[in-house]
């Protein structure tokens, strides 16, 4: 269940090296919490990243224009999303889209609006926000086109917002000076367990100067990690533990509540 | 206060499930049913995944009618025969009901499913029993006698091969419609969630004509068995059973089916039939108006892997 090996790049702090020649930034960041444990008390998380633009040289003083886009990528998850039609009256699930191994959570936090950051061919080439992230779909087995403002598309970023799931703040990345900033990722309750890749991009003048890779953990612990695993993988046992849970609690009952 | 439930995967607030519990158990009691049919809504309402729902709440009623049985089998009103032969059918049907469950499942239509299943099965069950409820009361109005068992009267189900004896209900009937009446139970709880209390008693006393005493504590039994056995098979093959969730529904339904017995006792059993009808067929009701408005959202989503 410990993956250390995902947290470990973190504690590097991560360089990245296709930063174009004329900026020399450097990100380092970090988060507060590199695992969140899902327990019986479980109720949304929010997990805080702390991050700092460096330069190499110090020849230069640094300069204030940057901007910054966090985004978080939860365990990727095949759904299905069903489209329900009127047939002789009733309202049932009709037509149907598969997306394929779509993020199951998506944050994108941005320190101002993404538009105002960098331009629409950047966002749509880094897959940068909501409207430009890739969400493959198949359709009865074919590949279907990934259109932007196609409805079945449409209709899983709305439920996906919904759920809190999918989110995308232009005011999630706050500076506390022009070289140190912040950004909160919320976890709603319902946040599926696995790895998180988190990756910051630092931008100036609309440029993509920097980017860093990190992740986070969110997995089940203790009584909450025993049941759901013995569910999954001891099926029959956990059934008949169920039953004979139900049985005792009725002969309890009676037994507490004899009248004779 | 909230937990998590590790099956159903999202928080709760424990004396609602608690408090939810009583008042199905309270329910339950008063009219000698599992209470499954307004348990499995109430989850759904809450944001269960309907098959996680339909999968723990068969736990659920396996606990109620289990403290239910115990009291009637101290009472000796136990047709064990009978139950026996009703089991036969209904793990038989229980088994079917959970195949057809994983089935539909998979090409995602369970919830529509579920939801006319719904709509026919507790209009119908519901609209008789506010009909038959309604004339015993005028009859008793007009001082003629309520007479629910009319040993004379044969129709074509007592012509069947195969007859038995069932001593201690007084009945001479043949084993193809007790299996039959098992096997429908026993299908219909599995894909429904539902025990079947309220189309069983009904069965037994219009179609095999089993008297008012021994009734309820046989379809008790039949409950507790299928329920049971639902529970693993449910668990076994789809993984859905949360036993957080259904733990704390126990708890408040076996409590809340004591206060409701006694309750019960307080009332004529026409009123309590018409009761039981105008509640059965207002959920009913209420499902159909879920399939028939225009939803406020067209879209759905589900994971396309188990879980």
């Amino acid at each position: 269940m410990i993956r250390p090996a995902c947290l470990i790049l973190l504690a590097a702090g991560g360089i990245t090296g296709a930063a174009p020649p004329a900026a020399a930034e450097r990100l380092v960041t970090s988060l507060s919490e590199h695992r969140v444990m899902v327990t019986s008390s479980f109720n949304g998380s929010e997990v805080v990243l702390f991050g700092g633009i460096e330069r190499d040289t110090g020849a230069l003083p640094l300069r204030g224009n940057y901007d910054i886009a966090v985004t978080v990528i939860g365990p990727r998850q095949t759904v299905v999303t069903f489209r329900k039609e009127r047939v002789l009256g009733i309202w049932l699930n009709y037509e149907s889209r598969v997306f394929e191994n779509a993020p199951s959570y998506l944050a994108v936090l941005t320190n101002r609006p993404l538009e105002a950051i960098t331009n629409a061919d950047t966002l749509r080439r880094l897959q940068l926000g909501l409207d430009n992230i890739a969400l493959p779909q198949r359709l009865d087995h074919a590949p279907a086109d990934d259109v932007p403002g196609e409805t079945f598309r449409k209709a899983f970023l709305t439920l996906k917002d919904e759920h809190g799931l999918y989110r995308q703040e232009s005011n999630g990345v706050t500076f506390l000076t022009p070289a140190l900033f912040r950004a909160s990722i919320a976890l709603p309750a319902e946040v599926p367990t696995g790895t998180y890749e988190i990756e910051v991009k630092l931008f100036m003048d609309g440029m993509l100067i920097a980017r860093t890779p990190s992740a986070l953990e969110i997995y089940k612990a203790g009584f909450e990690q025993f049941v759901s695993s013995s569910a999954q993988n001891h099926g029959v046992l956990y059934g008949l533990a169920a039953a004979l849970m139900a049985i005792l609690t009725g002969w309890f009952a009676s037994v507490v509540f004899r009248r004779d | 206060m909230q937990i998590y439930l590790p099956i159903a995967d999202l928080p709760v607030n424990i004396f609602l499930i608690l408090g939810m519990g009583l008042a199905v158990g309270f329910i339950s009691g008063m009219f000698g049913i599992g209470g499954g049919f307004l348990m499995t809504p109430l989850l759904i309402f809450l944001g269960v995944s309907p098959a996680v729902a339909v999968a723990t709440v068969s736990s659920h009623i396996a606990a109620s009618s289990c403290s239910g049985a115990i009291s009637y089998w101290r009472r000796r009103t136990i047709d064990v025969p009978l139950a026996g032969l009703l089991l036969a059918g209904g793990i038989a049907g229980t088994a079917s009901g959970v195949w057809l469950f994983t089935t539909l499942r998979s090409i995602g239509q369970l919830d529509i499913t579920i939801g006319l299943s719904y709509v026919l099965l507790l209009g119908i069950v519901g609209g008789l029993m506010v009909i038959e409820s309604v004339r015993a009361i005028m009859r008793a109005r007009r001082g003629k006698p309520i007479e629910l068992r009319r040993p004379g009267s044969h129709t074509w189900i007592h012509g069947l091969p195969f007859k038995l004896r069932f001593k201690r209900s007084g009945i001479y009937v043949s084993a193809v419609p007790v299996l039959g009446i098992g096997y429908i139970i026993g299908f219909v709880g599995a894909v429904m969630g539902i025990g079947g209390g309220f189309l069983l008693v009904p069965m037994l006393i219009y179609i095999l004509r089993v008297p008012t005493q021994t009734v309820i504590g046989t379809s008790m039994v039949l409950t507790l068995v299928t329920m049971a056995s639902a529970t693993v098979m449910h668990a076994a093959t789809n993984h859905l059973v949360d036993a957080v969730l259904a733990m704390f529904l126990m708890v408040g339904g076996v409590v809340g089916a004591q206060f409701g017995a006694r309750a019960g006792q307080r009332i004529s059993g026409e009123r309590l039939r018409l009761l039981l009808g105008l509640l059965v067929l207002a959920v009913g009701i209420r499902f159909g108006l879920d399939l028939t408005l225009p939803p406020e959202n067209l879209f759905t989503l589900r994971p396309l892997e188990a879980g």
